[in-house]
């Protein structure tokens, strides 16, 4: 992280290492400056931090509590330990409760932090009382996504994605609270009734499947999900003027679904339903 | 006039008129300041504040929030629906599904106190009865448990206890309110709860009312400060943070507006002092924030009382208005030369939203999930804003320390903890009620003070500082309530609880119950506390089956205990094994001794 003649930089210390970064640089990225692997669940590059999750917790001298090094920003002289007992212990914990209530299989590098932090998820399930569970159906409303609570750890990024960081619809929110908070619409109303305009955001930014492509879904029903051979082609989306850039992600030579790159000047990874979805003629219709 | 999104669901139209009355009561003008929080600029936007006193408006209307009335208001308010639905969601009062009746519902408190007095054979009586029962978490009324508040379908909602049994006009106005040390010169805090009479603005000024505002008033707002800063006062809800550094941290603030709240969201199971006053004497709360206010240059107050305290919203409501009435709030306030106006508002069932960010985020017609701090209230409390957030308690010390000098004041308690304290005793006692003593008094001789152990069994164990605090064993009876000692023996005074248990009590439902608790009023924002809080639960229902603990259930609880503390966004996941890991240090899970 080099900083511009005009920018002031911090000096913190992570791990023993000193490290400089630019001011108002968080702890994640200042770690990750140092080469140092952070895990984290709800953060993402393009929303607003939430740190929720917990997964990111550092060790900063003269808190009490662990910090969430995705949110707060480095400071000058601060000593930050990532590896210390009490991080490696609420990290621990924090991937054993998700994977006690949730089904992680799909999410990305949990199974990875699983083992790197040797966590047992299984540990609260005793046959004397079963460790609740999130137990929600699979909700299959359309032909477009599919919603699969069962995945869902709460990370707020659909949440975020569809209202203040990108698309400005709001059709889903919190609702519920503690264990029983959901990912909803109103009443639970279906996805085609709600204000949803299937810019497919929510679906990007989610890192446990809990979200995700009718044609993702059904392939993995079909046990016919392929991730290692599909390819991946960067084109630029036919429909407007904008010039969004697209992921075809393709199996079997057929597009089963499409993303766009993160770091994008114009998409941010956000598209609309026509660069999300509008591909089907690709293929002919049928 | 909107891209929002809605359903065709309409309202009817007495939920059109209940809702434009309530919105119709817009007096706050909101600014838009910088991003810094999530959902940072939506949260100072427009009118949204008025969500929360919406919702209760169509709840109380039809007993339930429809989707055509959820419609309504946020067409009105210009909130997406189902953002207004989460928040609906969030709370215990709120119904998001039709009931098939508009009978009264009774909320009976299940905890603690309540509990071991008996509230699940009063569930059964009312049950067979045919009244609609809700299980509730603590309702503030532990010294005369089982505690009961009913809310009610277009009329309003009452605690049996305030009124005839009629169901009549309220009742309490014809007898003032008793404590225990009624008369007592010594009293401080309580000196006028029980001797003025609470609906008039006259009484209140020939009891000494408003003396404080007009000397503050002559002092100037630094001479108000320093004096708070000098007499030592700490925050009584809990945490026991400097009032004086937070109001100077918030006068230091400037060009943007200000704002100071009562946070009279008093939910900690246990804990009723701050009723106890707001009901009998909700003019000196009123009086001590309008203090705060001028002492800090914030021109809106808030008070943000729970949803179960109907009597205390009503009469701090009433103060209000008589203030209003003469001057005391509004342009010039007091003759001060400042603005200072006071809103209301009403919870509606969430423990939560007594932590001190969740509650700005209740306010501002979000749901009640805590933010991060750092940032601190001083500088982005309220909509952002810079913002003096204390306890009705704390406020009232601030009466005390303007009108007699720090010094006076610091004549009492010890030199860390200087001044009075309001203790909540319930449980095992002979005389339960709010006492009002000085810091340093022991465990024991307040035991003594509220008439000794009752029943039939020797002290067991007491609950201090409620449910976020922890159990004390019988050899803590010498032990100091101060600041200081309770932190050395690593426990706290929390918000003044002192619940008592003897050897009579199956402890093991009580400790079950707190772990319960904090499952049903964890937020779920944040994974250790949603999760943590669940499987803790789990795990003490287990060790309540199998009437064993074993290695490995204690080796899950105290695992499970360390994430919350160390990695919860708030003060209540980091709280929520607390009470727990106390118990079982104490023996008190398993056979009843």
């Amino acid at each position: 992280m080099t900083a511009t003649e005009t920018e002031t930089t911090v000096s913190l210390t992570i791990d023993g290492r000193t490290v400089e970064v630019v001011a108002g640089t968080t702890i994640h990225k200042a770690c990750e400056a140092a080469g140092t692997d952070t895990p984290t669940l709800c953060w993402a590059e393009n929303l607003t931090p939430v740190n929720v999750c917990r997964v990111c917790v550092v060790e900063v001298e003269g808190s009490r509590a662990l910090v969430p090094s995705c949110a707060r920003p480095a400071e000058d002289a601060m000593v930050v330990h990532t590896d210390s007992e009490r991080v490696r212990h609420s990290r621990r914990m924090v991937l054993e409760f998700l994977g006690s209530g949730v089904d992680l299989d799909q999410a990305k590098d949990l199974a990875r932090w699983i083992e790197e932090y040797g966590a047992d998820p299984t540990r609260y399930d005793q046959p004397d009382l079963p460790a609740v569970t999130i137990n929600e159906p699979v909700r299959i409303q359309d032909d477009l996504y599919i919603r699969d609570y069962d995945r869902c750890v709460l990370c707020y990024k659909c949440v975020e994605a569809c209202g203040d960081d990108a698309q400005h619809t709001f059709a889903i929110a919190v609702a519920g609270r503690g264990f029983g908070a959901r990912i909803s619409t109103e009443y639970d109303i279906e996805l085609p009734d709600s204000a949803c305009v299937y810019c497919g955001n929510c679906i990007a930014v989610c890192p446990t499947g809990a979200i995700q492509f009718k044609s993702e879904f059904d392939l993995r029903a079909a046990a016919d999900w392929r991730p290692d051979e599909q390819t991946v082609t960067r084109t630029v989306c036919s429909y407007c003027g904008v010039g969004c850039n697209l992921d075809l992600h393709v199996q079997d030579g057929r597009i089963v679904k499409v993303t766009s790159p993160v770091d994008h000047p114009i998409t941010h990874g956000h598209l609309c339903i026509k660069g999300r979805f509008g591909w089907r003629y690709v293929h002919g219709g049928r | 006039m909107t891209d929002l999104h809605f359903t065709d669901e309409r309202p009817d139209p007495a939920e059109v008129t209940a809702a434009d009355a309530a919105i119709g009561d817009a007096a706050v003008v909101v600014t838009e300041t910088e991003r810094l929080v999530r959902s940072g600029t939506a949260r100072r936007r427009g009118s949204r504040h008025l969500l929360l006193p919406a919702l209760h408006a169509l709840q109380h209307v039809r007993g339930w929030i429809s989707p055509g009335g959820l419609n309504h208001v946020c067409d009105l308010l210009q909130v997406p629906p189902a953002e207004a639905y989460g928040v609906a969601t969030f709370y215990e009062m709120f119904r998001t599904d039709d009931p098939g009746h508009t009978d009264p519902v009774t909320h009976v408190c299940v905890d603690a106190a309540c509990q071991i007095a008996g509230s699940e054979a009063l569930i059964a009586e009312l049950e067979a009865f045919g009244t609609h029962v809700r299980r509730s978490p603590c309702l503030g009324q532990c010294e005369r448990g089982p505690a009961t508040f009913v809310q009610s379908v277009a009329a309003p909602d009452f605690v049996p206890a305030d009124r005839d049994r009629t169901m009549g006009t309220v009742s309490a106005d014809a007898e003032p309110h008793v404590i225990s040390q009624q008369g007592d010169p010594s009293l401080r805090l309580l000196k006028r709860v029980g001797v003025v009479d609470p609906t008039s603005l006259d009484s209140y000024r020939t009891h000494g009312g408003y003396e404080a505002l007009a000397r503050a008033i002559t002092m100037g707002p630094d001479a108000v400060i320093e004096a708070v800063a000098e007499s030592g006062l700490s925050g009584r809800g809990g945490a026991a943070f400097p009032t004086g550094v937070k109001w100077r941290a918030v006068a230091a603030e400037q060009g943007r507006p200000k704002h100071v709240v009562a946070n009279c969201d008093e939910s900690e199971p246990g804990t009723f002092k701050d009723r106890v006053v707001m009901e009998n004497d909700p003019f000196s709360v009123v009086e001590a924030l309008t203090i705060a206010g001028l002492a800090t240059g914030a021109e809106s107050g808030w008070i943000y009382v729970r949803g179960e305290y109907p009597l205390a919203a009503a009469r701090l409501l009433g103060a209000i208005e008589q203030a209003r009435g003469a001057g005391l709030l509004g342009p010039d306030a007091a003759g001060s030369g400042h603005t200072f106006g006071i809103e209301i508002r009403r919870g509606a069932g969430a423990y939560i939203c007594g932590e001190e960010t969740a509650l700005f985020a209740s306010i501002e017609g979000f749901r009640g999930e805590p933010r991060s701090k750092p940032p601190f209230p001083t500088t982005h409390g309220l909509f952002g804003e810079p913002t003096a957030i204390n306890n009705p308690e704390t406020l009232l010390n601030v009466l005390d320390i303007v009108s007699h000098g720090a010094d006076e004041y610091r004549s009492r308690g010890t030199e860390q903890s200087p001044g009075t304290k309001l203790l909540c005793l319930s449980g095992r006692v002979a005389r339960p009620g709010v006492y009002e003593v000085e810091f340093g008094i022991t465990l024991g001789q307040v035991l003594e003070l509220a008439g000794g152990l009752t029943g039939s069994g020797e002290l067991r164990a007491v609950l201090l500082g409620g449910a976020a605090g922890s159990f004390l064993g019988p050899d803590s009876l010498d032990l100091a309530l101060t600041i200081e000692d309770t932190r050395a023996a690593g426990t706290t005074l929390g918000s003044g609880v002192v619940m008592v248990f003897t050897t009579d009590v199956d402890m093991t439902p009580v400790v079950v119950r707190i772990a319960e608790f904090f499952r049903d009023e964890s937020c779920g924002q944040c994974v250790p506390c949603r999760v943590g809080t669940v499987r803790q639960h789990e795990t003490l229902v287990r060790m309540q089956r199998a009437g064993s603990i074993t290695d490995e259930r204690m080796v899950l609880v105290d695992d499970i205990a360390r994430v919350m503390v160390d990695a919860s966004i708030c003060g209540l996941g980091q709280s929520a094994a607390s009470a727990v890991t106390s118990a079982l240090s104490l023996g008190l899970i398993g056979k009843p001794a």
